[in-house]
């Protein structure tokens, strides 16, 4: 037996012995923070003994193994915490309840602020036959994540846009920057939560979508702009003199050379600005709304019924990875060379 | 026959925030149609510069330059080769060589045969679809080179276009460099700081001193022509390398001193 084999056995032992003693005598209660902390050490220990026995061609699928385990292993903890009363079921509902919580949500309908999570998508069929378009509409208008949903893409484009028209400008003429980077980067610092309520004295309806899609798109105007702008003028001269030389006109050059080159860039602030305009949105829908994930999630607080709080929260979660994952699918889509 | 290319007395100032720095001095060279001529000198004596002005991407403070135009007036007189490849990421390998003739509007079939062809003599035709990020440094300079002589300028300035390879590659590149040349016979302007590499390419070497720069002598290559390495097995080689150190060796010297003082 070699050095490495009789370590990763001790490290293996050492799990077994420590869990089982704490479980023995006791301790997890008063010493849950300590059995945690060896626990981690020990398996980070038997993962890397075990990372130096794959085989180069599996290192990927260790790698994944690890990045996906890890977190699986961590709500098992949290699951067995909770079930030996070390946790307190109350504020840290396991994470099976958890679940549960959230299925319940998917397919029940609240009659009180008249809203479900999704907006029942399995009634379609049955309401496009009855009530056609509009009941189908209706549906979508109770969704919790459709609400939150709109008002982010809302927001977004109106904000992204011309925030990638102004941070070019700003790129590209050293007038307008020096005019605007000032004012822009003090804007840019201050919590755009905080203009939500001069934001809602300008609208008509205060209460409405309006000042919550506003407030939205003024953080990610913002956010893309500058970023925008430091992609452009980040771009190595040498592209600029290469496209003078071969003969590119003020459009060609933008078209060919400034755009492409401030690309990747871009996308790195438009994928700031989307995490932001989430963030934002749950924010102002704690404040002021009568949907939305945001607005669910501080009501099942209220009502203190946190096992669908937590819930909601894994909502957040799950909209914020799939808008990063679906903004990078286009990335790669526009920007082919960026591809290994 | 009239020069290709004239600059007289040519001078660059340039004004920065503690006072102006002389970059090049009373700089004036001709060079004749299909010749080939290196400009050698210490880092920094503004040879770079030179080719700049000769591209028009720099203003020159006093003096002048003509490019003599061809019979074709859409010819563009000159294009750059630079150092850092310049090839831009974001075009696949036959985009970046049909980049000069896609600014002038040449269709998209001509231009791509045309680039079609160049790829096919630098020996990239396989690489087409490939992205810069995908290929080898020499492979990107052939991209560069293939891009400048595919738009068919009137003259080639090529600004230390291997300076960034590792010694083989630059070697086998110099080579290819003179096979593609004698096909096509363009006028150039090659920077360098290699001494070998310019008594290897060139019909003249032109000598410059250190900052400011100006023309310190000009030295005719008498080697016969095609060359290969061959070339540089031969005394008249070493002989001519060896006289032309002598003569830099001391710019050398007072740019390395200037540095530190």
């Amino acid at each position: 037996m070699n050095h490495g084999t009789r370590n990763l056995l001790l490290y293996i032992g050492g799990l077994v012995v420590l869990n089982g003693l704490m479980t023995a005598l006791g301790l997890w209660t008063s010493y849950w923070w300590a059995g945690l902390f060896i626990n981690f050490v020990l398996i980070v220990l038997i993962a890397e003994q075990v990372g130096r026995r794959v085989p180069a061609r599996h290192k990927t699928a260790y790698e994944r193994a690890l990045a996906i385990g890890f977190p699986i292993l961590l709500l098992i903890a949290w699951e067995l915490l909770v079930r030996g009363g070390v946790l307190n079921a109350r504020w840290f509902p396991p994470p099976t309840r958890i679940g549960a919580a959230l299925w319940d949500l998917t397919i029940s309908y609240d009659k009180f602020s008249e809203t479900s999570l999704l907006g029942r998508p399995w009634l379609i069929p049955q309401r496009l036959a009855t009530e056609g378009w509009p009941g189908v509409a209706a549906l979508f208008a109770e969704s919790h994540v459709w609400a939150t949903l709109g008002r982010v893409f809302a927001g977004f484009l109106i904000g992204a846009i011309p925030g990638v028209f102004l941070g070019m400008i700003m790129g590209m003429n050293k007038t307008v920057r020096l005019m605007l980077d000032t004012t822009m980067s003090a804007i840019y610092v201050l919590p755009k939560i905080a203009i939500f309520p001069i934001v809602m004295l300008i609208f008509a309806n205060p209460f409405g979508e309006g000042p919550k899609i506003a407030v939205v798109a003024i953080s990610a105007f913002f956010l893309v702009a500058i970023n925008t702008m430091v992609g452009v003028r980040d771009i190595d001269p040498v592209y600029i003199m290469a496209g003078k030389n071969y003969g590119a006109n003020r459009w060609q050059m933008f078209r060919h050379v400034i755009f492409p080159a401030a690309l990747p860039v871009i996308f790195a602030g438009l994928r700031l600005a989307l995490g932001t305009a989430l963030i934002v949105i749950v924010a102002i829908e704690f404040i002021r709304a009568k949907k939305g994930v945001g607005f669910m999630t501080f009501y099942y607080w209220e009502i203190m019924v946190t096992d669908k709080m937590y819930a909601g929260l894994f909502v957040v979660m799950a909209l914020g990875v799939i808008l990063t994952f679906g903004l990078e699918w286009i990335g790669r889509r526009l920007m082919p060379w960026m591809r290994e | 026959m009239a020069p290709k290319i004239i600059a007289r007395n040519v001078g660059k100032v340039y004004e920065t925030r503690r006072g102006q720095v002389e970059a090049l001095v009373d700089f004036s060279l001709e060079v004749e149609e299909g010749e080939f001529v290196c400009i050698v000198g210490p880092s920094g004596c503004g040879k770079s510069t030179f080719l700049r002005i000769l591209a028009g991407l720099e203003p020159l403070t006093s003096g002048e330059y003509a490019i003599a135009p061809g019979d074709d007036p859409n010819k563009p007189l000159n294009n750059v080769v630079f150092q850092e490849y310049a090839i831009f990421p974001w075009k696949t390998v036959l985009e970046n060589v049909a980049f000069g003739l896609q600014m002038r509007s040449v269709s998209k079939r001509e231009r791509t045969a045309i680039a079609m062809d160049w790829l096919e003599r630098v020996g990239l035709r396989k690489f087409a679809d490939h992205y810069p990020g995908q290929i080898s440094g020499g492979m990107k300079q052939r991209v560069s080179i293939a891009r400048a002589l595919a738009n068919d300028p009137e003259v080639l300035l090529m600004d230390e276009p291997l300076g960034a390879l590792d010694a083989q590659t630059r070697t086998v590149m110099q080579e290819e460099l003179m096979r593609i040349w004698e096909e096509t016979r363009k006028t150039v302007v090659y920077i360098t700081h290699s001494i070998e590499e310019s008594v290897f390419l060139g019909d003249r070497v032109v000598l410059m001193t250190a900052h400011p720069g100006t023309i310190k002598e000009i030295f005719p290559v008498d080697l016969p022509r095609p060359r290969s390495h061959k070339t540089t097995a031969t005394p008249a080689y070493a002989e001519l390398t060896y006289a032309i150190w002598q003569s830099l060796q001391g710019e050398v010297m007072r740019a390395m001193q200037e540095q530190q003082a």
